[in-house]
């Protein structure tokens, strides 16, 4: 029995969408932060394995990209959250609820 | 295949031996060479029979007190993470020495096997990556022992390591440039031949700031912040014990040992004896192997002698020091009459050897070359510990990021400036 | 079963393992570390997929610079507080949640099912070291680069205005 492109393509998107309940259910936005990094992961894992199939490195420089991404937005989310923090001593996202009418 | 299978195993095996072997060794000079500095006689009464060794047998007492210490777990740590702490420290060092070239290959068969651990086409990244990691063994320690100063350790050891990881690898960038490679053997042969193909005479900027770097990223003085002891007791292993605090000590001489190395093999030719590329040195094995044992010969007889004289003579321990005579046999007399059987039994040194036995010269003397280099940084390791004083916690910041990452841009835009006219 | 395919499932089997404990952990701190697993583990599987350079820079950014920056976080904040996790968000949410995804889920797995795709045997010269990603870095995708690299600017700038405290002196 071989592993092939499905099997990659199976976990990537299992990884996916254990990263998407976690954005879905938790509160804690630092927990929230690092399941949205799961599920670049997962897609990142899908580029390479379609890289792989096709024998061409475009999915490879696309993970680099993503991977560039991952490191702005990470730098961005926490810098939001030490501020929101800063003002209401928490990182609970039900709590940051004063838009609410 | 059972070719492959042992040569993989040896290629493990050295690797391991060479960083391990040389920890106590190092802690051992560490001693002496602060007691050295600061006028004092260093450690000198540990003995085993009546040899003293110049103190070297102090390491291996520290071991056995270690080792019979208790194994404290503070009752508020978070138990796991508490244990796996010191292993995660331990383990990154060990790794990280993987893709560092420690000789030149060796052929056997007709085939060659480079000497290390692993080959790697990304090698220099491969580098940066678990050196990156060194932090998670610190960080863990920190928190899990609940503690606020090994806290204030943790929150120190990784702003700073992250920071310094940054100018360490645009530091790299452009020697990178110049070696066309980011595998380490080919860093290695690229700067063969006369010194002034060195890492660190092409780019002196980049190795002077990589030398920084690594210092700051084994936490050793000027950037021993993480464990200051004046400001927060021991930081980060303040709740260590045993064993367990004995591995976080083995870690930082382990990763004292692949920094060297690796400052070795990117910036001062690696294995590569200056002037003697690897081709030169196998094709003529025989005569360089001669003239090494014959300086052998000549240089243990001189060192008996003089060992021999301090015997006689007596030392501020009396006279007939034991340690003098056992010097003498072992560093003087005894390689000394080594090389002269040798020389004997081959007729006076005619050599005759095949590629395998030539490569395996070389690659025994490029071993001796490169670990010469390693100790050398080791050595200086140590001595700007106990030269210079501790950074204040914002120097280190504003140094890292004002001054030395600037620093490092610029070098790189240099570095491509001149390729780029020269390649015209 | 070759070797890699047993590599596949041993790394695979972690990376789910960890990134589920990751979603279910009750402390921020050891919910780190599981990604810092998961992450070794995807490190691993690229490796099999014979992307050594991604390998390598998995590890050197995810692992060693996103997580740190996140553990450097949960503790220079309260830790106390942070470290246990209240519990998540209400039942009917989460239930909700968990719902949607499993049905995700079987949907994309449904898609998958079918066709048993294997890889080619032969890889062209070169694929996946550094040389190649970086000719097609700096040729193919030259745009998308230097608008990452601008991304990356404006992110540090953005970190920084956030970050900073009004009225403090910058040490």
């Amino acid at each position: 029995m071989s592993v092939g492109l499905h099997h990659y393509l199976l976990l990537s998107a299992l990884l996916f969408v254990v990263g998407t309940v976690g954005v879905i259910t938790r509160r804690n936005a630092i927990v929230v932060l690092m399941s949205i990094e799961l599920m670049l992961n997962g897609v990142n894992l899908s580029l390479a394995a379609f890289s792989r199939y096709w024998g061409d490195g475009s999915g490879h420089a696309l993970v680099i990209f993503s991977i560039a991404v991952a490191a702005a937005e990470a730098a961005v989310g926490l810098a939001l959250l030490i501020a929101v923090f800063r003002n209401r001593q928490s990182v609970d996202l039900e709590d940051l609820n004063l838009l609410k009418g | 295949m059972l070719l492959d299978l042992t040569m993989v195993l040896v290629r493990i095996a050295l690797m391991l031996l060479v960083v391990l072997q040389v920890i106590p060794l190092l802690i051992w000079w560490e001693r002496k060479v602060s007691a050295y500095i600061q006028s004092r006689r260093g450690p000198a009464y540990a003995s085993a029979g009546p040899l003293r060794l110049f103190g070297i047998v102090h390491t291996l007492t520290d071991v056995v007190k270690l080792i019979g210490k208790e194994d404290i777990t503070p009752s508020q740590a978070n138990k796991p993470f508490h244990f796996i702490a010191p292993a995660i420290a331990m383990f990154v060092a060990l790794l990280t020495f993987a893709v560092v070239p420690y000789s030149g290959s060796v052929v056997i068969d007709g085939r060659e096997f480079s000497l290390q651990a692993a080959n790697l086409n990304a090698g220099i990244l491969y580098i940066l990556a678990i050196a990156s990691l060194g932090v998670y063994g610190i960080l863990l320690a920190a928190w899990s022992s609940n503690n606020k100063y090994t806290i204030l350790g943790g929150l120190r050891s990784s702003s700073q390591l992250v920071s310094y990881e940054l100018v360490m690898s645009l530091a790299l960038v452009g020697a990178l440039m110049v070696y066309g490679s980011l595998e380490l053997g080919k860093a290695v042969t690229h700067q063969s031949g006369p010194f002034w193909h060195w890492g660190a005479v092409v780019q002196p900027v980049a190795a002077l700031l990589f030398i920084v770097c690594a210092f700051a990223e084994t936490n050793r003085n000027p950037f021993d912040l993480p464990e200051g002891e004046s400001e927060i007791v021991a930081g980060y292993h303040v709740e260590y014990s045993s064993l367990r605090f004995a591995l976080f000590f083995m870690a930082e001489y382990a990763n004292m040992i692949v920094a060297s190395g690796v400052i070795a093999t990117l910036f001062f030719g690696g294995y590569e004896i200056p002037f003697l590329p690897t081709e030169t040195l196998r094709a003529n094995a025989a005569p360089i192997l001669r003239i090494v044992l014959l300086a052998t010969a000549a240089g243990g007889t001189l060192a008996g002698l003089f060992f021999g004289y301090l015997f006689f003579q007596g030392n501020e321990r009396g006279p007939r020091d034991p340690d003098a005579a056992a010097l003498a046999v072992l560093f003087g007399f005894g390689p000394a009459v080594a090389a002269g059987a040798v020389l004997a039994l081959t007729g006076g040194g005619h050599f005759e050897f095949g590629p395998t036995g030539a490569s395996l010269v070389a690659a025994v003397l490029q071993f001796a070359c490169f670990m010469a280099k390693l100790l050398f940084f080791a050595f200086l390791f140590i001595w700007v510990r106990w030269t210079l004083p501790r950074f204040r916690y914002d120097q280190l910041m504003r140094l890292g990021w004002k001054y030395m990452l600037p620093l490092a841009l610029l070098n790189v835009l240099a570095t491509a400036f001149i390729l780029e006219r020269m390649a015209k | 079963m070759t070797g890699s395919a047993l590599l596949f499932y041993v790394f695979g089997a972690l990376a789910l393992a960890s990134a589920v404990l990751v979603v279910t952990g009750k402390n921020a701190i050891a919910s780190a570390v599981y990604l810092v697993v998961a992450f070794f583990n995807l490190a691993g599987l690229y490796v099999l997929l014979e992307a050594h350079f991604l390998a390598a820079s998995q590890i050197l950014v995810y692992a060693g610079a996103i997580t740190v920056l996140i553990l450097f976080v949960i503790m220079l904040l309260d830790v106390s507080q942070l470290v246990r996790l209240q519990g998540s968000r209400n039942a009917i949410a989460r239930s909700l949640g968990i719902v949607l995804a499993g049905l995700f889920a079987i949907l994309l797995a449904s898609q998958l099912a079918p066709g048993e795709v294997g890889f080619p045997e032969k890889l062209p010269e070169g694929f996946g070291t550094v040389e190649s990603i970086g000719d097609l870095l700096f040729d193919r995708y030259l745009l998308a680069f230097e608008l990452v690299s601008v991304l990356l600017l404006a992110a540090i700038v953005a970190a920084v205005a956030i970050a900073h405290r009004e009225g403090e002196s910058t040490p």
